[in-house]
């Protein structure tokens, strides 16, 4: 059973770092220089791990078809800064999207994972997480989206999509994933 | 949720005692200097017969990682008594011990043993301890570790903690394909047995007041859920599997309850008390900041939490009858979380920014309320006191990796305890 979800994020992976990279032309994660001219597989494992950690077994069935396929290309990840929950103009266009794509699609259902980098005690981070996560969600419900299509988990520090003890890494940990649901 | 303590199969996922051989191995990194000298003799066995484990060798382990002891070189040694009749106390007395223990393994047939052993003082000659502890050889560490207990208590007036166990989390390989694994182990870092493991995160382990169990929580489902495990059995419970947060267990002192953290629809954490045995929940705190990392008082009435109600997180205390304000406790410093407290409720340890990094620091809850940072690292999280108080544990990081220290409960003493591959995090010391 473990094995099909190794595989299902494996298979997601590498579905979703085409969306990734069609992204980051029109939002720039914060690290995107590092993550290219970057020290090659490890550079490489860390952007691929981001979407598919992000988006795990939920996104195999997006990248085989329908609606939430296309949903799942448009940026998936809000970034934001240290110890802050406000979402910062450069997502709007990200948040709008999704709201479009939801209010249009009102069988979708998106869940919201917060995470935070990996200071600070585990428990405090994880309310920290829930809050990014909430941000979004408000700022969703305020373009129209129904709450009931809207779920929130946070990871808190739990998941990270880098590794590594310093600000390159950290930014890309601060993180609201998008996720559609089947 | 409407079951309460749906038992939850294990699914072959949960291996209960298959060993894992990431050892952790002690490494003092601030000696103590008024440790009491002790030379810990190596043990007699029969003549011709080989010994099946140096009990002597595990007792000076102890006394050493304990900070207290400063325990003397085998080479050293220009003799090696093993009853106190053959002892020359002079001699030893020139070598600067205080104390000395003595002994014998003795073989008492087909995989049974006797621990006999002697422990002086150097100075007076006066035997202060003379035992034996019978036992199988798989029996013979934690014996060795008793004899460690008594000879600490004797010389300290203090329980020793050497025969107690630790829980931590590890997490294995890397992005994105991270394993997670509860962890039991001997309170040496030896013996360690996997209690579960998944592929998402596991966090914040808390052991019953009987020992027996674990609390933490899971996200094997991809969302936080928190479940109590029988160490023995194995058998696992699910007790909060709620929308939302599900965070942060905390036994209360007579094991019928958890404190824990969950969070309303909008995203508000506060802390509430579930009755195990009724799944019956009571909220304790009701602002819209965060409120979790909740801690249990000795006498139950109490909890000690973390809450950013003032803007950044600090440390509360707040009775648990309806009505009880919260009292704040930490005053200085912009960032004091995740309290735990001291055995004997004199102190707590929490997480404290100090310029930029993370550390460990206590707060007197008896006198002043004097706050001493005790580490020096820049991500020193999750501290657990030793049942006796003496010592906390820590997670911090080296060289990038996520390892375990010791700190003495007054920061004089500090060691590592390095594991050789993962993450290590979130260690919690078993009760007695």
């Amino acid at each position: 059973m473990k094995r099909i979800i190794v595989i299902a994020c494996l298979v997601a992976g590498a579905a979703l770092f085409g969306g990734c990279a069609k992204k980051a032309t029109t939002v720039e994660p914060p690290t995107a220089g590092t993550q290219v001219g970057g020290a090659g597989s490890t550079a490489g494992a860390g952007g691929a791990s981001t979407s598919g950690s992000a988006l795990g077994s939920d996104s195999g069935a997006n990248g085989i078809g329908g609606s939430g396929g296309m949903a799942g290309g448009i940026g998936s990840v809000i970034y934001f800064d240290f110890d802050k929950s406000d979402i910062k103009p450069e997502y709007q266009d990200i948040v709008s999207a999704a709201a479009r794509n939801l209010t249009g699609h009102p069988n979708l259902k998106l869940k919201l994972e917060g995470n935070t980098d990996e200071r600070g005690t585990r428990e405090y981070n994880i309310g920290l997480g829930e809050r990014r996560a909430q941000a979004v969600k408000r700022a969703l419900m305020l373009e129209g989206v129904p709450e009931s299509q809207l779920t929130t988990v946070s990871f808190g520090a739990e998941r990270p999509a880098a590794e590594g003890d310093d600000e390159s890494a950290w930014a890309k940990n601060r993180r609201v994933n998008l996720v559609y649901l089947p | 949720m409407n079951r309460v303590l749906a038992v939850i199969a294990l699914m072959g996922l949960v291996s209960l005692s298959s060993p894992t051989w990431a050892e952790l191995v002690v490494e003092v990194t601030h000696g103590q200097d008024n440790a009491i000298p002790i030379a810990i003799v190596p043990f007699g066995t029969a003549p011709g017969a080989t010994a099946p484990f140096d009990v002597a060798q595990l007792v000076s382990a102890d006394l050493a990682r304990s900070g207290r002891f400063k325990t003397m070189d085998r080479k050293d040694m220009i003799e090696q008594p093993h009853t106190g009749a053959n002892v020359d106390f002079d001699d030893w007395r020139r070598l600067n011990n205080d104390y000395m223990l003595v002994g014998q393994l003795q073989s008492l047939g087909v995989d049974r043993y006797n621990i006999v052993f002697e422990l002086f003082n150097v100075l007076t000659h006066e035997r202060l301890l003379g035992y034996q502890i019978s036992e199988n050889e798989a029996g013979l560490r934690l014996a060795s570790h008793q004899v460690a207990d008594m000879v600490y208590q004797k010389i300290l007036g203090i329980r020793g903690a050497f025969a107690t166990r630790i829980a931590y989390v590890t997490v294995l390989g890397h992005l994105p394909n991270r394993r997670y694994q509860l962890i039991v182990a001997d309170a040496d870092g030896v013996n360690p047995r996997i209690v579960m493991e998944s592929n998402e995160p596991i966090m914040s382990p808390a052991w019953s007041p009987d020992g027996q169990s674990l609390a933490y929580v899971s996200f094997e489902e991809r969302l936080p859920t928190i479940y109590v495990q029988m160490l023995k059995t194995g058998e696992r419970h699910r007790v909060s599997a709620r929308a939302g947060v599900n965070q942060a267990p905390a036994w209360s002192p007579d094991g019928r309850k958890l404190a824990l953290t969950l969070s309303t629809r909008d995203g508000n954490l506060d802390v509430y008390i579930l009755d195990l045995a009724t799944d019956a929940l009571t909220r304790i705190t009701t602002d819209p900041g965060i409120d979790t990392e909740a801690q249990w008082s000795n006498d139950g009435r109490s909890l000690y939490f973390t809450s950013d109600r003032a803007g950044g997180p600090q440390i509360y205390k707040i009775g648990i009858q309806p009505g009880d304000k919260p009292t704040r406790l930490t005053f200085q410093g912009s960032y004091n979380a995740r309290p735990r407290v001291s055995p004997d409720e004199s102190q707590l340890a929490f997480v404290t920014q100090d310029n930029g990094a993370y550390r460990i620091a206590t707060l007197d809850l008896k006198g002043r309320g004097d706050m001493q940072i005790l580490t020096h690292g820049r991500f020193d999280v999750s501290p657990s006191y030793a049942p006796n108080g003496a010592q906390i544990l820590y997670a911090t990081r080296d060289q990038g990796r996520g390892v375990l220290a010791l700190v003495s409960a007054d920061g004089r003493f500090q060691e590592r305890l390095a594991s050789s591959d993962g993450e290590v995090q979130e260690p919690a010391w078993s009760p007695f």
